[in-house]
């Protein structure tokens, strides 16, 4: 195995890119989870997010309104979930499951037309003599304007859940449903608007995905980052930063093992594929341990239906 | 007297029951006013109607004198009504100041915020560090929490609904204290309770409901106890009689149990040693959260303890698990009737066999014999007046009195050598405690050993023989309960934390 022929700066790059979509989904989980829902169909929401935003960045010929598109997408298709659960009190997750699989068939559906096809190129950002800094030049300063957009929305997300009063009612939602109730707040639409905020964010991963990272359309070409986005939340203990974090690790993975592949690597590349997951199972298995801290830190009405008695 | 609120008719009424029966009563300024009656009387009902949580079906409310109906929490909270309920709506993850601001209209930034509650909690005597984890604080502490947010929207009127179950004697005196404080600073007090010593002593007048329906209006310093109670209930109540008891030999002993606490916010155990004799009742008082769940988990065999930290006549019981335990004749009564001791939404039969299978031969090869089991819950229907369509019936369908009557039925005709229950009458009338308190009386004077583990420290000096305090994981010594002043017991529960330094610089002390 030949590790120079790698190019580490570029793979760091590379990294970015590929850890962009699940850190879109998973920074939209982690809104849904801290208000206290369990939406396990991520995964149904990026892959139609990934098909609505590419018909429509095809369409219009405009990237940035497929990116809206894959948004509004992932959203709608949420909201479906939202409305079981909230309002007709189904299971949360049997619901989020079946929304996956839902989500994976229509996407399918609508992308029929669709295959073999190559999406209008997203520009790159141009950001002058930044990018020509050597070694955080071509890291750092040569990206899609996505890649900040995303940084930008991980900010937003811990500055409005952790600094505004809004971010402490949807927290508290997340603690205990039946508390905020009593004090007046009106958990279903609070629910509703996290849900629906978690929806666009993982259908905007998705249409990164079929835009940016691959671009092009195939059936089922999320395969499992939806997962690894839900995995993520909890790896992450519900903290926005760490999901960042924890984003750029897995994404590193994925990218790791195609360039080791490519190096020319003995041991099959199946292990490396299998790592992501392998580590969130671990971080569950010691999370459900109850040792530590990390155990109190999931929001403590989680997956709970809610139905106001009074 | 002046008024500042007036409820005139109030019905309210659910499907299969009337919950509030044109209920009309007023309240002046400054004046403490007390809601009286039992469980399921319709008190709850009623304060939620006034603070914007329900809507009657008819009748009318004014505050200051203009109509008052709030169509949510906030808009009560804005005309100046405030709310300390029962069950805290506090979140555990969040830190005082964020719980306080959460309940308020127009809350400051936290660090003003913060600085606020300092000083309210100081003048009244309620201290508390805003920073503070709520899940980490006292159940004493989460009233003050409670409390303190009320009192900085400066409220008009405050509704506290059954404040003191959870206080220790000293923390209730302080929080009278407090109360007084307001009323004398203007602010009227809608006192909810059932316990008729506290509404003597601090209320002036009193509004007594029985089923849906207000009975009378009285001045509760002018009538006795038996008065109030006799209203409340509507007969005279017989209290169960507690025989001289003579302990034969030890049946039940506990020595140095160690356990660590149940969930993130629970209790450590540490070192608990007591024993029960043949035809005793323990009693174990204290405020939720200091071990009682631990304490039930390790005797019921659900968490497993150290070799030779609990033994039954002699054999060691430490490691075995629920299932041999009941084999062995060790009986538990958890606290939590539904999802605990009964499975809600399964038949009084099928939750009779779940527990009395063993002892009750119930099953032969695996199979369920049904008859048996049959027969068995409707022995306990029978014995225990349990009220209810039939065995068929699931748990859930019971009143609360009625299926706590079931499940402790169940386990006493299981014929135990001992019967561990926590919160043997928890938010059941009183005419099914009084039922539960004999049964489990009658059960000592049989020969069983009884611990009853309870935060209601009138039940426990009711039954119990001797007395032993629950405190942050640490069991007191076990002393006779004939003679114990309230006062003692207090002492015994750890007093009043930190709260009487407060106290003692304030103006009112």
């Amino acid at each position: 195995m030949d590790l120079s022929s790698i190019n580490w700066l570029l793979l760091i790059a590379a990294l970015m890119v590929g850890a962009t979509p699940i850190l879109l989904a998973a920074i939209g989980e982690l809104v849904v989870e801290r208000s206290g829902v369990l939406n396990l169909g991520v995964e149904g929401m990026m892959i139609t997010g990934a098909i609505c935003g590419f018909a429509v960045a095809v369409k219009t010929g405009s990237p940035a309104l497929g990116f809206l598109g894959g948004a509004l997408g992932g959203a709608v298709l949420s909201l479906v979930f939202g409305l079981l659960t909230q309002v007709f009190l189904s299971n949360q997750v049997a619901t989020g499951l079946a929304l996956t699989l839902f989500g994976l068939g229509l996407s399918a559906l609508m992308g029929q037309s669709y295959v073999g096809i190559r999406p209008p190129a997203t520009p790159k950002l141009d950001l002058g003599p930044l990018s020509d800094i050597p070694v955080l030049g071509p890291i750092l300063f040569r990206h899609d304007p996505m890649i900040y957009i995303s940084i930008l929305i991980v900010a937003l997300v811990w500055a409005v859940l952790f600094r505004t009063r809004a971010g402490l009612i949807l927290r508290a939602t997340g603690e205990s449903a039946e508390a905020a109730h009593a004090l007046g707040y009106r958990v279903i639409r609070i629910r509703l608007l996290a849900i629906a905020c978690g929806g666009a964010l993982a259908g905007l991963g998705g249409a990164y995905l079929s835009l940016v990272r691959v671009p092009q359309w195939t059936e089922g070409m999320t395969a499992g980052a939806g997962w690894i986005a839900l995995a993520l939340v909890v790896f992450a203990s519900w903290r926005p930063w760490r999901v960042l974090i924890g984003a750029y690790l897995f994404g590193g993975l994925t990218v790791l093992q195609l360039n080791l592949q490519a190096a020319g690597m003995k041991m099959p590349v199946e292990y490396l594929s299998m790592s992501p997951y392998i580590i969130t199972i671990l971080v569950l298995v010691l999370i459900s341990s109850g040792r530590g801290r990390i155990s109190t830190s999931a929001p403590a009405a989680l997956g709970r239906t809610f139905h106001a008695s009074t | 007297m002046t008024t500042l609120f007036t409820a005139d008719g109030l019905t309210k009424a659910y499907p299969g029951v009337v919950a509030n029966d044109d209920v009309s009563f007023s309240v002046g300024p400054g004046e403490i006013h007390a809601l009286l009656g039992e469980n399921g009387a319709g008190k709850s009902t009623l304060v939620k109607t006034i603070f914007g949580l329900v809507k009657p079906d008819r009748g009318a409310m004014t505050l200051h004198g203009a109509p008052f109906a709030p169509a949510d929490p906030s808009a009560a909270r804005r005309a100046g009504v405030a709310m300390v309920f029962q069950h805290f709506s506090l979140f555990d993850a969040l830190s005082v100041a964020e719980n306080v601001g959460l309940g308020m209209e127009n809350p400051p930034p936290l660090g003003r915020l913060a600085r606020r509650i300092t000083e309210v909690s100081r003048e009244y005597g309620l201290p508390l560090d805003p920073s503070r984890r709520v899940g980490d604080l006292s159940a004493g502490e989460r009233q003050r929490v409670e409390i303190v947010r009320c009192l900085l929207q400066d409220p008009k009127l405050l509704i506290m609904d059954e404040p003191t179950s959870v206080l220790t004697p000293q923390e209730v005196e302080i929080l009278f204290r407090t109360l007084n404080q307001l009323s004398d600073e203007g602010t009227a007090i809608l006192y909810i309770s059932h316990k008729l010593d506290e509404i003597r002593t601090l209320c002036e007048r009193a509004t007594i409901l029985r089923r849906g329906a207000v009975v009378a209006t009285c001045r509760p310093s002018e009538a006795s106890s038996a008065e109030l109670a006799e209203l409340m209930v509507g007969s005279a109540l017989s209290r169960p009689e507690r025989p001289a008891e003579t302990p034969g030999g030890t049946i039940l002993e506990v020595t140095g149990l160690t356990l660590p606490p149940a969930s993130a916010f629970g209790t450590r155990l540490q070192d608990v040693s007591f024993t029960v004799g043949a035809g005793e009742i323990l009693g174990i008082g204290g405020v939720a959260g200091n071990g009682q769940d631990e304490l039930l988990a390790a005797l019921s065999g659900e968490m497993p303890s150290a070799e030779g930290a609990i033994r039954l006549e002699g054999a060691d019981i430490g490691r075995t698990g629920p299932r041999e335990r009941r084999a062995l004749g060790l009986l538990t009564g958890p606290e939590e009737r539904l999802g605990h001791a009964a499975a809600p939404d399964m038949s009084l039969t099928e939750n009779a066999t779940l527990t009395g299978w063993q002892r009750e031969e119930l099953t032969r090869n695996g199979l369920i014999r049904w008859g048996r089991a049959r027969d068995f819950a409707e022995r306990i229907i029978a014995e225990f007046d349990v009220r209810t369509p039939g065995p068929d019936a699931a748990a859930r369908a019971l009143s609360g009195g009625n299926l706590q009557k079931f499940v402790i039925g169940r386990e006493i005709l299981q014929r135990p050598r001992v019967l561990v229950v926590n919160q043997p009458t928890w938010g059941v009338d009183a005419a099914a405690a009084a039922a539960i308190r004999q049964a489990l009386l009658d059960l000592a004077r049989e020969g069983s050993a009884v611990v009853v583990v309870s935060q209601d420290l009138d039940e426990i000096l009711e039954v119990a023989g001797r007395f032993a305090a629950l405190n942050g994981g640490r069991l007191s010594e076990p002393v006779p309960a004939d003679g114990l002043t309230m006062e003692r017991i207090g002492l015994m529960l750890g007093g009043a934390h930190d709260m009487e330094a407060a106290h003692a610089g304030a103006p009112h002390a």
